[in-house]
């Protein structure tokens, strides 16, 4: 908005002053804000940029994302500072209390067990709780059996929500979204989303395909190489669904792969937040979600190709077959009827046997 | 095929046109008969490569095998069916009204209107069905040339003691070609040459592989200090070359004698070719070839023998020879010509026929020639 003036009844306004340099291409203002549109379609978006040029985005629903709910912390996921951190702030006075009243899943029984492993007295006063034993307890966090968490903590954009979006950037494309149920990782729950466009006449068919990825809504420009989705989306066998695939690589097409993770706590590789770590159940999980949309792409793929090549045969029958007939009359100095004949006899046979 | 197949081409002019209406109608009737009984419609092609011909000395030429392959009408193959038709019909209209087109003349006829979706994209295309018609027709006896469709390429030329007697295109009179009479040019040999007659007094035919060896020696009158014919061949000989060369040589029975570069190149292409036909044309062979030549030189020894000047073997060569050892049976059923192929391996040298200037412009048919010629039995086969 700049200096311009506030005339909303209600709201936030944001003003942070960034000095930086302005540019252009894959690690960009401009790509940043595309793909932040593209993950909030219920924002609207209004940028202008150095230039002066207005760029919006208007908003695809007029509905809010489901609020998280929030939920208590699973025993697996918890990392020791967070631990000692719960313990100073608790209001509970004694350690089983404290496990059974601030974690997710940790019943009477399992929180006798913890303090048991750990070798501490469950009626332990929280606040006499030593360094050495907070280790000792940490570590047996995730030794004992727990059910999982509840997962319906978790709020996904949607499948609806993700191919309206894609739609607004490549309107001829074909569109497909798949929100995978939710799914734990070291005691967090997470889910994962995929999008997908293919579009021939919007993008290069030469080049490698455009992956955009999303933590908790926000894109992740940098250190795409390092990133568990990379990892998941390289793995997967593109070939059976009619998708070009250099070894090793991203596949190659004119397509654009969104994935999205939403989680309570998303485990990036370093503080700068760039890349998701590779846990088995989530590069799993982005996998299974590639694959579903890469199974529809397949089907829609080979439907095209089909029907294309339908009609090549068709018009090339159309052309040449009468050619033949032609040439046959030319020689054999037969009749119109005769020739006319021909054309259509011919055009049967090959008509029958593309059907068998 | 209904005809009986016949091996050699029919002796007069209006019997070889008969063979070639016979041959397009035949099969434009099988064609039709196939569509008629609701079957789809078949081609055959004898394979043409060096994998699918044999060489025996006394056949005197590289004959093809039995093996073809075939095309059936399908939607994909509807454009070639429909131009290999067209294509025949054409020849039909050139024989009927006793006419010729070059390769890329008949491109251009099938550039026109009445070709419409069937027309060509490139000359590539239109040469393939023309390949294929003659192949198609080969065991027939019918050849491209009785098609109707000539080369565009040079045919080569012709320099010493020989008469050609050519006839008038439009009158049919005889005309009489002295090729010692070409000032400094030479006769060029023309693309159809099955009506050509000759008069000689020539002792044998010198088939040289370079235009500027060939220059010399018509330059210096070698024709008639040596009584001999010249033939520029440049490169590895047309068709019409190699059936003039053929033709001249049957008829007045001459020794022929090949004098190319010492590379693999000369050997394997340019001679072979000459004598015994090549692979991919491998279904005329038995027109195209001149079983009768040797080859005079430059061979390996030569290079020994005269210390000519000479270049490092490339990868091309190397390559070419040790493919003409493998897979050429023409080579590998003379032991002589594999020693040649072998020594040139061994030096890993080559030499072109011109390198004898080294010693003096006049070396070569001073020297050289003179020395080679007192002994043809020595020559490699």
């Amino acid at each position: 908005m700049g200096m311009d003036e506030w005339e909303r009844p209600q709201g936030t306004r944001v003003e942070i002053e960034l000095e930086a340099k302005y540019q252009k291409g894959q690690r960009s203002v401009d790509t940043y804000l595309r793909a932040t549109a593209l993950a909030n379609p219920h924002v609207t978006i209004r940028y202008r940029d150095p230039e002066g040029t207005w760029q919006v985005w208007e908003r695809a629903t007029r509905t809010l994302p489901a609020e998280p709910r929030e939920v208590q912390p699973h025993p697996y996921g918890v990392e020791l500072g967070v631990l000692l951190q719960m313990m100073k702030v608790t209001e509970n006075r004694k350690l089983g209390a404290f496990l059974q009243n601030e974690f997710s899943r940790v019943s009477r029984k399992s929180a006798f067990e913890i303090c048991q492993l750990a070798g501490v007295n469950p009626e332990t006063w929280v606040a006499r709780v030593a360094r050495e034993e907070a280790q000792k307890l940490h570590a047996a966090l995730s030794q004992v059996k727990l059910m999982n968490p509840p997962t319906d903590c978790i709020s996904p954009i949607g499948e609806g929500l993700l191919v309206d979006s894609l739609q607004r950037e490549y309107p001829k494309a074909f569109l497909v979204a798949r929100t995978r149920a939710p799914s734990v990782y070291r005691g967090n729950p997470f889910q994962v989303e995929v999008a997908l466009a293919h579009d021939p006449s919007a993008m290069p068919s030469d080049q490698t395909i455009t992956l955009l990825r999303f933590a908790n809504r926000v894109p992740l420009l940098y250190q795409q190489g390092a990133c568990a989705v990379t990892k998941a989306v390289t793995s997967v066998r593109w070939k059976p669904y009619g998708v070009e695939h250099p070894r090793g690589g991203l596949p190659v097409g004119p397509m654009v792969l969104a994935v999205h993770l939403a989680s309570v706590w998303v485990p990036f590789t370093s503080e700068s937040k760039e890349a998701v770590a590779s846990y088995p159940e989530i590069v799993e999980e982005i996998r299974r979600a590639v694959m579903e949309c890469g199974r529809s792409l397949g089907i829609h793929l080979s439907k095209t190709r089909r029907q294309n090549e339908e009609l090549k045969k068709r018009d090339y029958i159309a052309k040449y077959i009468p050619k033949i007939s032609q040439a046959l009359q030319g020689i054999l100095e037969l009749d119109d009827r005769e020739r006319d004949r021909t054309t259509a006899q011919l055009t049967d046979i090959l008509n029958r046997s593309r059907k068998l | 095929v209904s005809q009986k197949p016949r091996k050699g081409p029919p002796a007069t002019q209006a019997e070889k046109d008969q063979l070639v209406l016979v041959s397009i109608e035949d099969l434009a009737r099988e064609i039709h008969a196939a569509i008629r009984s609701g079957r789809k419609p078949t081609l055959a092609f004898p394979i043409r490569n060096l994998g699918n011909v044999s060489y025996d000395r006394k056949t005197g030429y590289l004959e093809i095998g039995d093996a073809t392959s075939e095309r059936t009408l399908t939607y994909n193959t509807a454009k070639t069916f429909a131009q290999t038709l067209m294509m025949m019909q054409m020849s039909q209209t050139h024989v009927r009204g006793n006419k010729r087109s070059t390769k890329r003349e008949a491109y251009y006829i099938g550039k026109s209107d009445a070709w419409g979706e069937a027309q060509f994209n490139d000359q590539p295309e239109s040469d393939a069905i023309i390949d294929d018609i003659e192949a198609m027709f080969a065991e027939r006896g019918v050849t491209r040339e009785q098609l109707r469709f000539i080369a565009d390429d040079h045919g080569g030329s012709v320099a010493g003691e020989l008469i050609v007697i050519d006839r008038h295109s439009k009158t049919g009179e005889e005309l009489f070609i002295d090729c010692t009479r070409m000032g400094s040019g030479a006769f060029s040999i023309p693309k159809f040459v099955e009506h050509l007659r000759f008069e000689t007094s020539a002792k044998f035919i010198l088939c040289i592989e370079t235009g500027g060896a060939f220059d010399r020696l018509n330059t210096e009158e070698y024709w008639k200090k040596a009584n001999c014919i010249l033939i520029e061949m440049q490169g590895v000989p047309s068709r019409a070359c190699r059936r003039f060369v053929r033709r001249l040589a049957d008829d007045k029975k001459l020794p022929v004698y090949a004098f190319t570069d010492c590379d693999p190149y000369g050997f394997a292409n340019i001679y072979r070719t000459l004598k015994v036909g090549s692979g991919n044309a491998a279904h005329i062979n038995q027109f195209y070839c001149v079983p009768q030549a040797r080859f005079l030189g430059v061979t390996p020894q030569d290079i020994k023998d005269h210390k000519l000047p000479t270049q490092a073997m490339k990868e091309v060569d190397i390559k070419r020879a040790q493919d003409a050892l493998k897979n050429d049976p023409f080579f590998s059923s003379h032991k002589e010509w594999v020693d040649a192929i072998k020594l040139q391996l061994e030096m890993g040298k080559r030499a072109e026929q011109q390198a004898f200037a080294k010693y003096s412009l006049e070396y070569v048919f001073e020297t050289y020639l003179p020395q080679k010629l007192a002994n043809p039995k020595a020559f490699l086969p």
